[in-house]
């Protein structure tokens, strides 16, 4: 087993969620009881429908967002707990540094690409600023752009050179970890294909650790080396990725693996056999919270909520999967 | 010609007046579509896939000029129908799906009147008729208690069943023709493989034909019958869905084939091909191959390319320099590196 990078231990996040004008407030809980475990080194995949919380996650991770309850710890050493609170924020982005979604909108479009690369080094003062233009140049002609863009705006660039900026100011700062959520989401598949090139490029060049989150699951397939699928707030199934795609367990993760379009012309739209109840994380189900759209659904799933259980590398929480065999029955 | 088409388009335009000066965003397209067809429309951002489908319904922007030397719907030519007839049609005989439901659903008004508007203003001022139609699609498209939905606003609603709710109103008038732009974008995998699956059903059940405008090749691969490639304005490929995708002839459509990651195709972790460039400026006089500053294979003859297609078989063409031997070829060759 590889060294951690990253670990959370039992995170919860709860967000008050108003209900109207005197109405006050209901609790939503968008992350609820996550350990999840980062190897340093590796790639590992989160995935899961709209509004499942990867995104808390990620801003957890970043501490851009304070967990309710559990921990977060950074190889050995808590840099989020409840006693503690965070670590000084200026410490975590040192090590750990987003990519997000959106180029167009997490570019300020006033400053010029150099300005914008060399922020970190500024904010931080890393280092000798006379060396920071080469600092900048280098990092620019490491993600593929040409120096001439430094002193372009972002308005001038494409999509793909947008997120190219985006990835040389997360480098910038030499990071441990990169969190990507959706990095690719917004981009045409030809730029799309150059990022994730990139990236995986970068990964071996620099040793990075990345957590990537992606709603294309071809996309994490390709480049995750183990893959935690995430439901309603918690993580229903983690494994191996060859392990996950090959032989995915939890029934969300087998419709959720069957609802990839490959570009094969002789097969035609599968049925997912998921209903079309949708659960509303203010009220989530009782029991297993995937039990109304469950098309393996027994009567315990919706009385009682599954346990994780661990076998050989793969977690799985699902009645039909529980260790003690006692409870299936 | 065949009698079934229900659709004829040949040589559509689209010019749009800018400061710089005239946009060309579509620049002469031709399809047909045939009841219980499906055409899918791909291509990447700004290729001009919407400005295609709006140029169809009648609603280019007012500044847009539009061009064909035909646009035949229903046997009728309807180039010259003026905005009170060509709204006659669109909801009824010619129904569209856009990408965000919410920007079609109209926030004020409970889904129960949307769906039943439509039906009263064309077809009959009934409104148990139009009530009991409204319920009856709303279950075919897989909402549960459908009545009580009725008296819901789309805010109330997930983005799937709002999609779903979309499609059931599109339906109300029992229409011909489904064009469809990006109706699944926006949502979750497992939520777009339903909504597929129904819009397939729907239109066997309806015999209706569909255009389907999409980025995804996937989404392509598994429901089109026929394929039109669009880059910057025009057709570079397009045919019958299996031929386009066994035998990718132009550069481009055998490049984007390579840019995706297919499990079980591409090793995991290996590099990924690609397609450098950009898309070119369609301001001002264009002329040749619009793809030649981004393809390998491009010599000088593609700056005065002509665009007539090169015809292969079963309706497969491509517009490309290149002989069908010598692009099959190619598209083989670097599909191995
Ligand atoms: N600041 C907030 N206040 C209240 N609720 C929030 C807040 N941020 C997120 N949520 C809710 O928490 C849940 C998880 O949201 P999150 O953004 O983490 O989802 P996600 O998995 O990233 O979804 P997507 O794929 O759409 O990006 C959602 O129900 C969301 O509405
Ligand atoms: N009203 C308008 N005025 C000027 N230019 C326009 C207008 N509408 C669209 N365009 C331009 O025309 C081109 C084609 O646009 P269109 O919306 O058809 O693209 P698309 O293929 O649908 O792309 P996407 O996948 O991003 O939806 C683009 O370059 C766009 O910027
Ligand atoms: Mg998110
Ligand atoms: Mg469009």
């Amino acid at each position: 087993m590889s060294e951690t990078a990253l670990r959370t231990v039992d995170v919860s996040c709860v967000f008050e969620v108003s209900q109207g004008f005197m109405k006050g407030t209901k609790p939503l809980r968008a992350v609820n009881g996550v350990s999840l475990n980062i190897p340093k080194g590796r790639v590992v995949g989160l995935v899961g429908e709209s509004g499942c919380g990867k995104s808390t996650m990620a801003n957890i991770l970043l501490g851009l967002q304070k967990p309710t309850s559990g921990d977060v710890m950074s190889g050995d050493s808590l840099y989020y707990g409840q006693q503690t609170g965070y670590l000084d924020r200026k410490k975590i982005a040192r090590r750990i540094q987003p990519i997000f979604q959106d180029p167009y909108s997490s570019l300020n479009p006033t400053k010029t690409i150099h300005s914008i690369v060399c922020l970190p080094l500024r904010i931080h003062n890393i280092g000798d600023p006379s060396k920071w233009d080469k600092k900048v140049y280098d990092i620019l002609d490491l993600v593929g752009l040409p120096k001439r863009v430094a002193q372009s705006y972002p308005s001038q660039m494409s999509g793909g050179q947008r997120q190219r900026v985006a990835i040389a100011r997360a480098l910038i700062m030499k990071p441990e970890v990169v969190i990507c959520d959706e990095p690719t989401s917004a981009l045409d598949v030809s730029v799309q294909s150059q990022i994730l090139n990139l990236l995986q490029d970068l990964r071996q060049e620099l040793g990075l650790t990345y957590l990537l989150i992606s709603h294309n699951l071809a996309v994490v397939e390709h480049m995750a080396d183990r893959v935690a699928v995430m439901y309603l707030g918690r993580i229903v199934e983690e494994a191996d990725a060859n392990t996950l795609f090959d032989d995915p367990r939890h029934p969300y993760t087998k419709a959720l693996l069957g609802s990839v379009l490959t570009p094969d012309p002789s097969l035609g739209v599968p049925d997912t056999h998921l209903g079309t109840v949708f659960p509303n994380p203010i009220d989530p189900p009782s029991g297993c919270s995937f039990h109304p759209r469950c098309s393996e659904c027994m009567d315990i799933c919706s009385k009682k909520a599954p346990k994780p259980s661990v076998e050989g590398g793969r977690m799985i929480e699902c009645h039909r999967y529980q260790t003690n065999e006692a409870e299936v029955a | 010609m065949s009698g079934d088409n229900i659709l004829e388009v040949q040589n559509l335009k689209v010019d749009i007046p800018v400061t710089a000066g005239m946009l060309h965003p579509v620049r002469g397209v031709s399809f047909t579509v045939a009841r219980g067809e499906t055409l899918c429309i791909v291509g990447e951002s700004g290729c001009g896939k919407s400005l295609t489908s709006l140029a169809l319904m009648g609603l280019l922007p007012k500044t847009a000029i539009r061009t064909a030397d035909r646009m035949d719907f229903l046997g009728q030519d309807i180039r010259d129908f003026k905005e009170r007839r060509m709204a006659a049609l669109r909801g009824v005989k010619m129904a569209m799906i856009f990408q965000e439901p919410m920007t079609s659903l109209n926030p004020a008004y409970t889904i129960g009147n949307q769906l039943m508007e439509v039906y009263r203003r064309h077809i009959s001022k009934n409104g148990s008729e139009a009530r009991a139609r409204a319920i009856f699609l709303l279950e075919k498209v897989g909402i549960s208690a459908a009545a009580s939905r009725l008296s819901q606003y789309p805010h109330q609603l997930s983005g799937g069943l709002r999609q779903r709710v979309m499609i059931a109103m599109s339906l109300m008038c029992g229409p011909d023709l489904i064009i469809a732009d990006e109706p699944t974008t926006a949502l979750d995998v497992t939520i777009q493989a339903q909504i597929l699956h129904l819009l397939a059903e729907l239109q066997d059940e309806f015999e209706m034909g569909m255009i389907l405008i999409t980025h995804d090749l996937g989404v392509v691969a598994r429901v089109a019958d026929q394929v039109q490639v669009m880059y910057a304005g025009t057709t570079v490929e397009e045919g019958p869905c299996q031929a386009v995708f066994d035998n990718p002839l132009h550069p481009y459509t055998a490049g984007l084939l390579r840019c995706i990651p297919v499990p079980g195709k591409a090793k995991r972790g290996s590099k990924l091909g690609s397609v450098p460039g950009i898309v070119p400026n369609l301001v001002g006089d264009l002329q040749g191959c619009m793809f030649r500053n981004r393809c390998a294979h491009a010599s000088s003859i593609c700056e005065t390319l002509s665009g007539e297609p090169t015809r292969i078989d079963d309706g497969h063409a491509f517009t490309c320099r290149l002989t069908p031997e010598e692009a099959a070829k190619t598209a083989a060759v670097q599909g191995v590196a």
